[in-house]
């Protein structure tokens, strides 16, 4: 051993790999395939679940007495290790009939079928018949508005835990009871609407099985396409197209704008929109706030509402309402890009068409869970009629699409319809970690300097990292940004503004980490971090091969603010695109919780 | 004053269960009333260890021990022996072989072939008196090391006498001194392990009611040796005797300068707090242990690392056992070589076992390393209760094996016992006889591991939920001999593949067993019989009509009315009724009633 490698044996290869080198790590990076369950990592995001729990992994250690974990263990000099004797595949195949001894026969309708990581590696065991069979776990399926917990189907791989309670740091999911009731879950058994679960969903995005799963709202989709009475529009969010495409076995990042138009078009939706607009209109307001708070503090040093805080994301949203609400004042009352959208649409759109908003039925696709539970919050609505009806997500619209027998890959490009389908490359990047306050930048700038933009691409807000920071340069008033993406990394920023200690006049924050590209309903990365990475270079293209890549220069933008909204922030902009947050540390609910 | 008598009455848990505290009041009571207050103290002092004849009452100086005594007899002791030093001869404890009543403990044969270093004090001094362990040499360890000795020093010599870990792992107790002593960190801690969970023992909870010093000693040794300022026991919640006494020993100990800042002005500093556990069998794992003081759930962690290089909070953490600990201070004063000349080459020093189940001596004893099996159970236990035939002993608690007859004469150390199928564990000891059901016996511990199972890997959490199910199929009477086949394999690869110390050792009584006593099993499987006619669904009661006579005195006793007959003439069972409870058996005078 020459102190920087050490050396070993894998299955009769010979090898030398840094100190500290799991043996998993090692056979992978020789090309030797060692099945896990339980592991995940992506490296980018710190995410890491590594309980050494599945045993799945086990190889044989010569000279050790009984099987290694090989996620676990650490490569030692003159280590021999194999990684498929007899023992170590009866081993393996012994604990994944246990496993399988407890987990529901319901591949056929499982939401997670073809998807299931439990189904592979069962498969790739060759897996038969289970002789070790005996008393199944029972549990009550809960659904909150946006997950649905089927614990039958949980195998203890503890991914959500770590997804929820590490990278998040929400906590609302965690290990309890013994031995074979031992289970994921809440605190004091609630159920998830009654937990502090935020619904970012990304403890659905690396569960292994069916166990966690967005809850479906196709049929209400199906229902409102069958009513020859409704008018039915979808909006498709930015992330989607750089994922949904991944599901009809396009290379992750495949943008798929045009097929996903035409298969919205085919399944008979009467508009199909895109939600960049609205995110051009997020941007508007977002971004004329901003500059209204800057500018108060340049006049009396009021800094009392700065850091201004993204308000995009209903996750983050949510967890702002449940663990800090005495930072609700920060947040932007900018509402989503999807709400907005809505409120547009119902209130705008169908003046346009001459009918009664109930006649319209606003679909939202969605790379998001938390989606769903914010179209349902009741600010969001008209005399009880919801400005956003239905949000499904990025794998329910593939479901959908595979449901109706359509061709995906034979769609010709189709075109988003007018006026709501015209966006700028501002719009696009919102979709992944930085692209809403750069886009923010673009139109701040010009707004607060009254100057054309040097350089477009903010290339400094840009990346993987958790947390990012940049000072931008606004004729002489440095603006300094901070972003964080994943609940983790927010906490960490919120506790700066908290401690009165942060340096930033602008957070962004996306609560999944990398952002909606790697929202808890985009199709499975499976623990590939190449996934999300070419997905965010996806959103960047986009972008850069747009015409107009300014929020404030969509020509649709500037008729709405003609035609109805008169001004940013004004008034009417107000009334239309912009909400309040409440209160909910102690379980409160909208309802009830005290106005801010 | 001039005491004359010291009356010492147990206060350790089994007696004090049999109102031990009254007859220790009733004593002060009657000397105050013969107003002998001035020669006679009564003292309560921890277990004496003869459990079976408990409640034990001690008067020194003549070394009269009075066994299974009433508070009643508080008035005779006091009348009788203190007034007029005649000794309570009915008092007198009657060796099971001479028929002769014996007045001093060493002449007892389950005193005889003791030796008691561990348990050196218990029942000797008031364990809430720090004076009288340091009148028998408490605290000179201690001092000797502060004053005399360098931490190497002090580990060398523990080294040296070859003391390995008493919790059940026997890891040497030097050497993990060692190498928490070299571990870096900033902090450090001492952790001592007193959650004793194994049913039946009771070795951990004697040593710390009956002399907590040695223990706090042992720590501040240890903290000394390895860089620790802080000493932690974690102990169940369920002992409360065992808590108290130990508070009240911190509280001496710092009173005296002996746990604290600048101990013995030695500069070095050390003190010692309580963590409580809430009764997890798996806690007693050193890394489950560790989590459960940090408040995470009690799990075990995958080693390495090991405690003694990242343990509690992250510092190296130095975790021993309470039997461990009791041991250090004697090691110290009286020398490795002394201590290493005890026991076997291998395991050195005395253990200290808790007897139970069918043998007549229950109790706590501590004998030599290298002891046999038959000594203990026969010479110390005398033997099997009720003249029945002994059948096999479970050593190592309920992840031990079961040994038998063939395994008697082998001398008892770590090593042998692991080679012979079992281990040493924390020192239960458990006597069947020939009325016990092997494969039941191994139900009953897999009931007691599946209850216990932290639940975090799949081996643990759900094979052994399979093979307590397949041991009831078998007990059952509806195994086949392929289930033996099933059995074996799934307790080979949960031993093989479960995470922890729990897990890869709670099939040794399947194992054992299947190895053991295959002929029991295949009698269950092949002839649905089982021979010790405890499997209920394998028994069959029935009436020998040459032997009836008619009484109904059986009729009477069963509960279900499952017999019938006309008075004075034979009765029968009816065996679908039957729910054999044994009433019948029981109630016959002529032996009319047998069992198949």
């Amino acid at each position: 051993m020459n102190g920087n490698t050490v050396g070993l044996t894998i299955d009769r290869k010979t090898m030398s790999v840094p100190p500290g080198t799991t043996i998993l790590e090692a056979a992978s990076a020789a090309g030797i395939r060692i099945p896990t369950l339980c592991h995940m990592k992506l490296e980018d995001l710190e995410y890491e679940n590594n309980p050494g729990a599945c045993r799945i992994c086990v190889v044989e250690v010569e000279g050790r007495r009984n099987l290694a974990p090989a996620c676990k263990t650490e490569c030692t000099e003159g280590m021999v290790v194999h990684t498929h004797t007899p023992r170590v595949m009866n081993a393996r195949r012994t604990v994944m009939e246990l496993i399988l001894s407890n987990h529901p026969a319901e591949c056929l309708t499982c939401s997670k079928n073809g998807y299931c990581d439990l189904q592979k590696v069962a498969h790739d065991l060759g897996i038969r018949e289970i002789r070790y069979r005996g008393e199944e776990s029972v549990f009550v399926p809960d659904r909150s508005p946006a997950i649905v917990r089927d614990m039958n189907k949980c195998i203890m791989c503890r991914r959500c835990e770590t997804a929820c309670n590490t990278i998040q740091t929400v906590g609302a999911l965690t290990a309890v009871n013994r031995g074979f009731r031992a289970v994921v879950a809440t605190a004091f058994g609630r159920d998830m609407a009654g937990s502090t679960c935020s619904y970012c969903g990304q403890c659905v995005s690396v569960c292994p099985t069916g166990a966690l799963s967005g809850r479906s709202h196709t049929d209400e989709v199906l229902k409102a396409l069958a009513d020859p009475e409704k008018i039915v529009i979808a909006q498709t969010a930015p992330a989607v197209r750089t994922a949904l495409g991944r599901d009809f076995g396009y290379e992750a990042g495949t943008l798929v704008t045009g097929k996903m138009v035409s298969a919205l078009r085919e399944l008979g939706f009467d508009y199909v929109f895109d939600t960049d607009f609205a995110a051009d209109l997020t941007i508007m307001e977002e971004g004329t706030e901003f500059l209204n708070r800057l500018r108060a503090e340049d006049a009396d040093g009021e800094r009392a509402k700065l850091p201004l805080m993204t308000s995009c994301c209903p996750g983050w949203v949510s967890f702002v309402e449940q663990h800090y609400p005495e930072l609700l004042p920060r947040l932007s009352t900018a509402r989503s890009p999807q709400q907005m959208f809505g409120s547009v649409a119902k209130r705008y759109f169908a003046r346009l068409l001459g009918v009664e908003r109930r006649r319209l039925v606003v679909v939202s696709v969605m790379p998001c869970l938390a989606k769903k539970y914010e179209c349902s919050r009741l600010e969001f609505a008209v005399d009880g009629n919801p400005d956003v009806d239905v949000s499904i997500y990025t794998r329910e619209l593939a479901r959908l699409i595979r449901y109706a027998n359509i061709d995906f890959r034979a769609l010709p490009d189709g075109e988003f319809d007018r006026p709501f389908g015209e966006s700028t490359g501002a719009g696009v990047i919102f979709g992944t970690t930085g692209g809403v306050i750069e886009a923010a930048m673009r139109t701040a700038y010009e707004l607060y300097t009254g100057r054309p933009l040097p350089e477009i691409e903010f290339v400094r807000l840009r990346g993987m990292e958790g947390i990012r920071s940049a000072t931008v340069d606004f004729d002489g008033k440095p603006v300094r940004i901070g972003i964080a993406h994943g609940l983790g990394n927010a906490r960490r920023l919120v506790e700066e503004v908290l401690a009165g200690k942060s340096p930033y006049d602008a957070i962004e924050v996306m609560a999944c980490p990398g952002g909606c590209i790697g929202g808890g309903g985009q199709p499975f990365h499976r623990g590939n971090m190449e996934v999300l990475r070419c997905r965010a270079d996806a959103l960047y293209r986009e972008d850069a091969g747009k015409p107009l890549r300014k929020s404030h220069e969509n020509p649709c933008v500037q008729e709405l603010y003609r035609e109805v909204l008169e001004e940013p922030c004004g008034p009417k902009a107000h009334e239309w695109l912009h909400t309040r947050y409440f209160d909910r540390k102690n379980g409160g609910t909208e309802d009830s919780g005290p106005e801010k | 004053m001039t005491i004359g008598w010291q009356v010492l009455v147990c206060g350790g848990t089994g007696c004090r269960a049999s109102q031990s505290e009254r007859i220790e009041k009733a004593l002060k009571e009657e000397i105050r009333r013969c107003g002998l207050e001035d020669e006679a103290q009564v003292i309560r002092t921890g277990c004496f260890g003869f459990c079976e004849k408990g409640p034990v009452v001690k008067v020194i100086p003549d070394n009269t021990f009075y066994v299974q005594v009433r508070p009643e007899d508080a008035e005779e002791i006091v009348s009788e022996h203190l007034l007029k030093g005649c000794r309570v001869r009915r008092l007198l404890y009657v060796d099971p072989e001479t028929h002769l009543r014996v007045s001093d403990s060493k002449h007892i044969g389950f005193y005889r072939k003791q030796l008691r270093i561990a348990l050196r004090n218990c029942g000797f001094i008031d364990p809430e008196n720090i004076g009288e362990y340091i009148a028998r040499d408490g605290y000179a360890a201690l001092g000797k090391a502060l004053t005399g000795m360098t931490p190497e020093e002090v580990i060398g010599e523990i080294e040296r006498s070859g003391l390995r870990g008493r919790g059940g792992g026997g890891f040497p107790t030097g050497l993990k001194w060692k190498i928490t002593r070299q571990a870096p960190g900033e902090r450090k801690y001492v952790v001592c392990n007193a959650d004793e969970g194994d049913p039946g023992a009771f070795m951990d909870r004697s040593i710390l009611e009956g002399d907590p010093h040695s223990v706090l000693e042992a720590m501040a040794i240890n903290g000394y040796c390895t860089g620790a300022s802080k000493g932690l026991i974690y102990i169940r919640a369920e002992y409360p005797l065992a808590v108290e006494r130990l508070k009240t020993a911190i509280g001496q100990a710092r009173e005296a300068g002996l746990l604290g800042d600048d101990i013995l002005g030695s500069g070095f500093s050390f003190d010692v707090e309580i963590r409580y556990g809430a009764g997890a069998f798996v806690c007693g794992e050193e890394t489950a242990l560790i989590r459960s003081m940090e408040g995470q759930r009690g799990e075990a962690m995958v080693k390495p690392p090991f405690p003694s290089e990242r343990g509690y909070a992250g510092c190296p953490t130095n975790v021993n056992n309470v039997e461990t600990y009791a041991n250090i201070p004697v090691i110290l004063l009286k020398g490795a070589d002394w201590f290493a000349g005890i026991g076997t080459e291998r395991s050195k020093g005395t253990k200290v076992f808790a007897l139970a189940g069918k043998i007549n001596n229950v109790g706590l004893i501590e004998v030599p390393m290298g002891t046999t099996l038959r000594e203990v159970i026969f010479g110390i236990g005398g033997g099997i209760k009720n003249g029945k035939k002994f059948k096999a002993v479970q050593t190592g608690g309920p992840s031990g094996g079961c040994l038998t007859e063939k395994h008697l004469d082998i001398p008892i150390d770590y090593d042998n016992l692991l080679a012979a199928g079992s281990m040493m564990g924390s020192g239960g000891m458990i006597v069947m006889d020939e009325d016990d059901c092997m494969v039941s016996m191994a139900k009953f511990y897999l009931d007691f591991t599946v209850e216990e199972s932290c639940g975090k890997c799949a081996p643990c959490r759900v094979g052994n939920k399979r093979l307590h199910e397949l041991l009831q199929k078998i007990t059952g009477g509806k195994g086949t001999e392929e289930d033996l086949e099933r059995l074996r394999n799934l307790a080979l690869v949960i031993r093989d593949t479960a995470l922890c110390g729990l897990g890869q050792t709670s099939p040794n009584p399947v194992l054992s067993t299947l190895d053991n006593f295959r002929d029991e099993y295949l009698a269950h499987v092949r002839e649905q019989r089982c021979y010790a006619h405890q499997c209920r669904d394998l028994t069959q009661y029935f009436i020998s009509p040459e032997i009836c006579r008619g009484c109904t005195l059986c009729a009477r006793a069963c509960p279900v009315n499952a017999i019938s007959g006309e008075r004075k003439h034979p009765h029968a069972i009816d065996p679908l009724l039957c729910v054999r409870c044994g009433s019948c058996l029981e109630k016959c005078k002529f032996g009319a009633v047998r069992v198949r």
